[in-house]
């Protein structure tokens, strides 16, 4: 699994690209190793408000459901569409598969967020190895 | 691994929806250990099975298996199981995991004071290796010198495989697809053994091990009860829909008949598990409401998930008897929203039946 440097990484498994105000939020590699195969994700509508923190959808995998959570707040400016025809590119490539993207009011104000060692030590203590 | 009856089980190997695919497109493999069994042998054996199971065992011959179930007085289920006829006075019930003690001591409370009856708990004896897919018999093969092919569906034999001796073989499994079921010794080195001369037998046919995720779906697909989930101790078998394999008639009063038969007499039962399809975009899972259209919540999913063989979402659920005509749309309720659904027949799969029993052979 590799977590990319210049992402920043949520507790619930979300990665976040902050550039200016444009934010890219996807899932991490643990994430979708641990869902398995992802089926369906749920996505926002364009132009959705999202507060730091907030639901803004779901991926689900055959097995379990798992909400997604915003590590930024602000205004949808594009959803991948491209997961709704083929969400299991989450599985293959879910450092490279964004979500959604989002206009950023307060750049400074995000969840608490990991860098990607201490995301890597994070998840190597959540699973116990 | 998850804790699954007090076993540790992967839920999956490879991928829960390469090993489905596995399973109906060429052969899977799993390790259902965790099965239980008991053996009823003596005399009263037969009256015994006939008294605490509701199939009628005794239209079952030596080397046959049927589906049956024990029930509690009122008609509801201890455990759903699959009887084998060994031999003359000898009977074996395979019983599932999570109910293993709880069937035993239910077996002895109701058997316990007959004579010409010995119960024995053999569940440690045997590693249960599932053997399923339209290649299972092409791979078993290969491990065997027992002709499979003349074993029909639910029919078991005994014969040597991987050079373990009397080894019973059943042509049964929990996938709706075809498959073997062997019975071997449970020591640890034995059980390892056979479990990769299994896997390297079907290298050629593309053989995956299966976890318990794709037994779930594949199970769910065939539209087959899991205890806990379609059947319980709060569910009766006409609610279940599973009175194809009830047999009122059979002569003996077995346990749970008087019950069942009164709610014959009063009309049959007030709700029954039916087949759903989602039509709308969403997932219906374990646990979620059912609604009608009117939005009147009306009953639960009890299993649903993606079917990755069939790409639709489906589910069972039990809903009022005025909601189990095919084509009935209702709403599942998921994370808050109302996704219709409609009633749909089960199984939601079904294979398509082999040309013939046995290859022709040449005169």
């Amino acid at each position: 699994m590799s977590y990319p440097e210049n992402y920043r990484y949520s507790k619930s498994h979300e990665w976040l690209l902050l550039e200016g105000n444009a934010a890219t939020v996807g899932i991490t590699d643990y994430a979708q190793e641990s869902l398995g195969d992802i089926v369906f994700v749920e996505l926002p509508k364009l132009g959705q408000e999202i507060e730091v923190g907030a639901t803004f959808g779901s991926v689900e995998s055959v097995k379990a459901v798992s909400d997604l959570y915003s590590p930024v707040g602000g205004t949808v400016t594009a959803i991948n569409e491209a997961l709704n025809g083929a969400p299991e590119t989450l599985n293959t490539a879910a450092n490279e598969t964004w979500i959604i993207k989002l206009a950023v009011q307060n750049a400074a104000t995000t969840s608490p967020l990991l860098s990607a060692a201490e995301y890597e030590k994070f998840v190597a203590e959540e699973t116990g190895h | 691994m998850v804790d699954f009856g007090g076993w540790d089980m992967p839920v999956q190997y490879s991928g829960l929806i390469e090993e489905h695919m596995a399973v109906r497109t060429g052969v899977g493999v799993f390790d259902v250990s965790h099965m239980g069994d008991i053996q009823l042998r003596g005399p009263n054996s037969l009256a015994a099975v006939q008294k605490l199971l509701m199939n009628d065992a005794s239209k079952l011959q030596i080397g046959q298996a049927h589906y049956s179930a024990m029930l509690y007085p009122n008609g509801t289920f201890v455990d759903d199981v699959i009887l084998h006829k060994l031999g003359e006075n000898d009977y074996l019930i395979v019983i599932n995991a999570g109910t293993r003690e709880k069937d035993v001591q239910w077996v002895r409370q109701v058997l316990g004071g007959m004579s010409g009856l010995h119960i024995t708990d053999v569940s440690d004896y045997y590693t249960q290796i599932a053997i399923q897919g339209p290649k299972a018999m092409a791979t078993l093969q290969k491990l065997t010198s027992v002709d499979l092919a003349p074993i029909r569906n639910y029919w078991f034999t005994w014969g040597q495989v991987c050079g373990l001796y009397n080894v019973l073989i059943a042509r049964t499994g929990y996938t709706g697809e075809d498959g073997f079921e062997i019975y071997i010794p449970s020591d640890e080195i034995t059980s390892a053994r056979v479990w990769a001369e299994v896997l390297a037998a079907g290298q050629e046919f593309g053989i995956v091990p299966c976890g318990l995720g794709a037994r779930n779906t594949l199970r769910l697909e065939s539209a087959m009860a899991l205890y806990g989930h379609e059947i319980s101790d709060s569910l009766n078998v006409w609610e279940a829909n599973l009175g194809r394999y009830c047999k009122m008639e059979k002569g003996v009063d077995f346990v749970g008949r008087e019950a069942l038969l009164e709610v014959q007499q009063k009309g049959g039962p007030a709700k029954r598990l039916v087949g759903l399809e989602m039509i709308e975009r969403g997932i219906g899972r374990d646990g979620y409401p059912v609604f009608s259209l009117e939005g009147e919540r009306i009953g639960e999913i009890t299993s649903g998930s993606p079917a990755p063989f069939l790409k639709k979402n489906i589910a069972l659920a039990y809903v009022p008897m005025a909601f189990v005509e095919l084509r009935t749309e209702v709403a599942v309720e998921v994370r808050g929203q109302n996704v219709r659904a409609r009633v749909v027949p089960t199984p939601f799969y079904k294979r398509a039946k082999a040309a013939a029993a046995a290859p022709p052979t040449q005169a």
